[in-house]
């Protein structure tokens, strides 16, 4: 179809602008990601630094930490995963609505980090499947905000 | 207070019992046999104002003949002291529960059930702390392996009834009557 | 009103006048969007019409806010029900209890005091609200009014006095008393 005058009649340009569902989707998606509140260990206090004041997550949409993992988007696996702990973090992921997400931060929650032993699970992904690795011992404010964003991009490029 | 003078307050406080004076740097450390452990700590708590139990662990010496040694802190907040016992355990060893004498030992007795492996005679309750509660073996002994490759157990029944929980804690728990 | 050129007016079709107040041929510019939001603003118009009369007067605001919430709640249940995903599992559904496995379920007795507690209280609610309009008419009823309601609220007060003395509004735990101190320990 051609539009030979855009204007109109009008001396600007029609304010309207068209996009497509998914992208629109995925924007609300991306911009409003809330965590479960799943700090293991020592990265959790990292992560607490993210949402406070001079790094604040909460520009990036991360408005709150919910309590509850029925309520939130993302779970950050914040900290060392024991084997006793494997079965409930499995059963927090599974009661999270989709879309969901998971960031494993750190080297322990990645990799098992510096504990090669008995007790600690050696990568969260043995348990649930993970988005975004952020690594670190523990990862700076800075970093785990760097993958938050990462993830947003994923979500942008994702399909509804 | 040195070692010297715990002991000496303790002996006439506990008939029969053999302490010994063991070398250390922090606070006084002091040996007491198994059979007197429960009797010792009934006097230290009731005649030397050592109100509270702080810890309870063990340690394995493992080519020694008493294979573990296990350690209780005591804290006296009264007359600001800290004591240490430490009883000689062998393999494959029995330990009178000091529950009696102070409750908060419940569950220090439990970690150390299953780190090493000591059965505590007369505790209510002796199943896993730390580790799942079906594991086998006894992760902090020497001759444990420090590197498991095991897949993690992600399931768990969704729902257990009340009859059910409790089966499960009985089966789980380590009875000995003494 | 005079056409403009034909570039405008593709697919255009003349009309005859229809029994319809507005006209249906299409408009100069904007083609049949245009025609949509001239027939929807003439709509619009049309219903505030009906809010003219003395008893409709001042409920546009109420109806409009009425639409524009329900609306606006629908709308975002709609969106969610069409572009959200749909994954229901028995994890899903079942008690959050912090990752581990629920304790029986949540059907268990409770004490009946909650119930009689509520029942008090909805009887008692009602009294009050007779004594609303009472206090807004009381000088109009006069004295004989303030008896009939003194022996309402006398009647109900011995309900009041029963449910008192029967422990009915008694909560929380029975007070043990004390046993006796313990032995002396030896300084």
């Amino acid at each position: 179809m051609v539009q030979a005058d855009h204007t109109h009649g009008l001396d600007h340009e029609l304010p309207i602008l068209t996009s497509t569902v998914e992208k629109i989707v995925n924007w609300a998606r991306q911009s409003a990601i809330w965590p479960a509140q799943f700090g293991l260990a020592c990265c959790a206090i990292e992560m607490m630094a993210m949402v406070a004041s001079r790094y604040d997550v909460a520009r990036f949409g991360a408005e709150v930490f919910r309590g509850s993992p029925r309520q939130s988007d993302l779970m950050i696996v914040a900290g060392r995963l024991s084997r006793k702990m494997a079965p409930a973090m499995r059963r927090v992921y599974d009661q999270m609505p989709e879309p969901k997400w998971v960031i494993s931060m750190g080297a322990c929650a990645s990799v098992g980090g510096v504990f090669d032993n008995y007790a600690i699970v050696q990568g969260v992904d043995q348990v649930v499947p993970v988005d975004v690795f952020v690594p670190g011992c523990p990862p700076r404010p800075e970093s785990l905000i760097y993958g938050i964003v990462q993830l947003q991009q994923k979500i942008a490029r994702s399909r509804i | 207070m040195d070692a010297q003078a715990i002991i000496d307050s303790l002996s006439p406080l506990v008939p029969g019992a053999v302490f010994e004076a063991a070398p250390s740097v922090d606070f006084t450390t002091v040996y007491v046999s198994g059979e007197h452990l429960v009797a010792t700590c009934q006097a230290l708590r009731d005649s030397l104002n050592f109100e509270t139990l702080v810890e309870v662990t063990a340690a394995d010496y493992l080519p020694r003949a008493p294979r573990y040694e296990v350690v209780y802190h005591l804290l006296s907040v009264s007359k600001r002291l800290r004591l240490r016992l430490k009883v000689r355990v062998a393999n494959d060893g029995t330990l009178a529960t000091v529950q009696g004498v102070y409750p908060g030992a419940g569950w220090l007795e439990r970690e150390v059930w299953d780190m090493f492996g000591i059965v505590f005679d007369g505790h209510n309750d002796l199943r896993r702390l730390l580790m799942p509660e079906d594991w086998e073996g006894h992760p902090q002994r020497k001759d444990y392996p420090v590197q498991i490759q095991k897949a993690a157990q992600t399931y768990a029944p969704l729902e257990v009834s009340q009859e059910q929980f409790r089966a499960n804690l009985e089966r789980d728990r380590v009875k000995r009557t003494h | 009103m005079t056409r403009a050129s034909s570039g405008h007016h593709k697919g255009a079709s003349l009309r005859c006048a229809s029994s319809r107040p507005y006209s249906t041929k299409l408009p100069a510019f904007g083609g049949r969007r245009a025609l949509t939001f001239q027939v929807l603003f003439y709509s619009m118009s049309r219903f505030g019409n009906l809010f003219t009369t003395m008893t409709m007067d001042g409920w546009l605001g109420v109806v409009v806010m009425t639409l524009f919430g329900v609306g606006f709640a629908g709308l975002m249940i709609g969106l969610s029900l069409l572009l959200g995903p749909k994954n229901p599992t028995p994890e899903k559904l079942a008690p959050y209890e912090c990752g581990m496995p629920a304790v029986g379920n949540a059907r268990e007795r409770h004490s009946v005091k909650f119930y009689l507690v509520a029942m008090i209280f909805l009887l008692f609610d009602i009294e009050v609200a007779f004594l609303y309009p009472y206090a807004m008419a009381i000088r109009d009823l006069g004295w004989s009014g303030y008896l009939q309601l003194l022996t309402f609220f006398l009647v109900l007060l011995v309900g009041f006095v029963y449910v008192w003395r029967k422990g009915v509004l008694d909560w929380g735990p029975v007070v043990k008393q004390r046993p006796a101190a313990k032995t002396q320990r030896a300084a």
